[in-house]
């Protein structure tokens, strides 16, 4: 019993970091129909700047703000120099459907190697905000640490904010209409490219959060983000790819059933699992768990 | 038909010739080029022809090199034998990916594949069978007495990659303008209008992709042969980019153009080595600058030529026609 507990705690906080980046996904998939894959090198930059003002002062929470704010910039910067340029450039031909995708590949394989020229390719870290070390309780210690409660409650407070943006604000209204309908949006006086570039800055910032996140309790390197992006597409394919609540629902049960899988079956199998998950969803309900029907078109 | 053996018989004979001319570095280069050509055709044929995107060809080529490494250092077979299990096993491991494939529209399958791209090296780590980090020795023995004493390792390994090549770029040109070639292009072109015509997509779109799987595995059985092993490191998800870069810049699809990006993949660690030289080699610029290249020149190639040179240069020569 005890066990299950335990793995049930570990397993909802994995999930809130996955829920992070699949909620960046789905963000800039709704507003600008591409599944962004360069989110996770976008991530690892921010986390880097994050990790350069941590060795300066030594504080968590001050590098997490400018890690933010460089995610939020750098996303901003890769809708107008990237994706602006090539969806003016796009015409017809073999490559239109997937250049978009090769152009976030190309984006994630160069940030990932300006990283690598810039800070080498060993091993950081960054001080944690709280405590490795799990809560006792009498006698018995549990995995389950004071930092896991704390990423538990950063990420909530990100989702709260976020859908707080998004349901009673006019530029989240404006968000939304800019991803649902864009022509109309348009039509009713909505700057729908500056709204879509504000989405972009948004996922950028939420990466930048999911990074520095991970990396308070893991090393950071050019490549350490890459498993939470695959894990941040398949929550977000789970949850119908479309929807954010659904982002942060795949998100959750993939971390807890890792989780789970992990502490009760095999360490090895974490990865195949996850697969596993994904091609099965894929076969069974495309569309997500709670995807909408017309969500997997387009 | 005639003509096209023809050609590549020609094309074969000057490699030999040229093969004998040039030194051993060249050699090595020769053979890595012949395992882009049928890389780089095996995406071509799935993106090109049949408008599947595969982002993770590097790990259907790491199934088709660890199957042919197994079937080598376990069984005393000669070498065709495991390029044709490594051409089985991905052709098997491509069907069953490509009926999932099949039925997803390009995000979904492109995030499909790059996640096994990023976790097939990781997944080669955890089990002991496959060798961990060092990986297997990939050991097809020396060249045969009878061409004497001067031919090197390396050279026989560019007999063989060359000649596979060139069989696997014959036979990929036959199913492309065979039927099957005619009705994937009608899938890619639509769909709704291919299947009102009796054409089953789905069946046609999983046949593609267990093609192209076939062509991955074969690719990956020599790169293991020309670096002599395989492991986790040379299936990394560096070689999935590179072989998309290649097949962007070879028009994505046009198969004798695959040559040329080839060429251009096998030429830019040279011109990294040159550069990072001229920056003074430090660690950080040999190891990222390879892969700086190959990032920015898949993101220039996507935004100004999406569907390769050629096209550009046929609507250059059409406005000014």
């Amino acid at each position: 019993m005890q066990k299950i507990l335990d793995t049930l705690l570990i397993g909802i906080s994995q999930g809130s970091i996955y829920a992070l980046m699949s909620l960046a996904l789905v963000l800039v998939w709704r507003s600008t129909r591409v599944v962004n894959f360069a989110q996770a090198g976008q991530a690892v930059l921010s986390t880097y700047v994050g990790f350069e003002i941590a060795s300066r002062t030594g504080n968590f929470w001050i590098s997490l703000i400018f890690a933010v704010i460089a995610g939020a910039l750098i996303g901003a910067a890769v809708d107008v120099l990237l994706m602006r340029v090539l969806f003016k450039h796009a015409t017809s031909g073999p490559a239109l459907v997937v250049a978009p995708v090769i152009a976030t590949l190309g984006l994630l394989g160069l940030i990932r190697s300006i990283v690598g020229l810039v800070w080498g390719g060993e091993y950081r870290s960054i001080p944690a905000p709280a405590s490795k070390d799990g809560f006792t309780f009498g006698t018995t210690t549990i995995p389950f640490s004071p930092l896991n409660s704390v990423i538990v409650a950063a990420v909530a407070l990100v989702l709260i904010a976020i859908s707080i943006l998004f349901t009673r604000t006019n530029l989240g209204l404006a968000l939304r209409a800019s991803a649902y309908a864009p022509e109309i949006a348009r039509l009713a006086g909505v700057r729908t490219s500056q709204t879509r570039t504000i989405g972009w800055a948004i996922a950028g910032g939420v990466g930048g959060v999911a990074g520095m996140l991970i990396t308070s309790y893991n090393f950071l390197s050019p490549y350490s983000l890459d498993l939470l992006l695959v894990f941040g597409f398949i929550a977000a394919v789970v949850g119908g790819l479309e929807s954010m609540v659904g982002a942060v629902v795949g998100a959750m049960i993939l971390g807890i059933g890792l989780t789970f899988i992990l502490n009760y079956v095999n360490t090895s199998l974490t990865f195949v699992s996850g697969f596993v998950v994904l091609i099965i969803v894929l076969l069974v309900k495309p569309d997500g768990l709670i995807g909408s029907r017309k969500g997997r078109r387009a | 038909m005639r003509k096209r053996l023809l050609f590549l018989f020609i094309f074969g004979w000057i490699l030999l010739l040229i093969g004998d001319r040039v030194d051993e570095l060249r050699v090595y280069q020769g053979a890595t080029l012949a395992m882009y050509t049928i890389g780089l055709a095996s995406i071509v044929l799935l993106t090109g022809y049949s408008g599947q995107v595969s982002l993770g060809n590097g790990a259907l080529m790491a199934v088709g090199g660890y199957s042919a490494a197994l079937t080598l250092s376990n069984f005393s077979v000669p070498v065709w034998v495991a390029f044709l299990v490594a051409i089985a096993a991905a052709s098997i491991f491509g069907a069953i990916l490509g009926y999932a494939a099949a039925r997803l529209s390009g995000p979904y399958l492109a995030g499909t594949t790059l996640a096994l791209a990023v976790g097939m090296p990781a997944l080669a780590n955890q089990f002991e069978f496959l060798g961990g980090e060092q990986g297997i020795i990939f050991d097809i023995g020396m060249p045969p007495a009878r061409f004497g004493d001067e031919f090197t390792l390396y050279k026989w390994y560019f007999w063989i990659a060359a000649l596979t090549a060139l069989i696997a770029l014959y036979f990929t040109s036959n199913v492309l303008y065979s039927r099957f070639g005619r009705t994937w292009r009608a899938v890619r072109g639509n769909a709704l209008a291919a299947e009102l015509a009796g054409v089953n997509a789905g069946r046609t779109k999983v046949l593609a992709f267990t093609v192209s799987s076939a062509l991955a595995g074969l690719a990956g059985a020599v790169l293991a042969m020309t670096i002599s092993l395989v492991s986790p490191s040379a299936f990394s998800l560096a070689l999935s980019f590179s072989l998309v870069t290649g097949a962007v810049l070879a028009g994505i699809s046009s198969l004798p153009g695959v040559m040329l990006g080839a060429v251009i993949l096998v030429a830019i660690p040279e011109i990294a080595d040159v550069v990072a030289h001229r920056l003074g080699d430090s660690e950080n610029v040999t190891t990222y600058l390879p892969s700086l290249i190959v990032s920015v020149l898949l993101i220039l190639s996507v935004i100004f030529t999406p569907n390769g040179p050629g096209e550009n240069l046929r609507k250059h020569r059409k406005k000014h026609a």
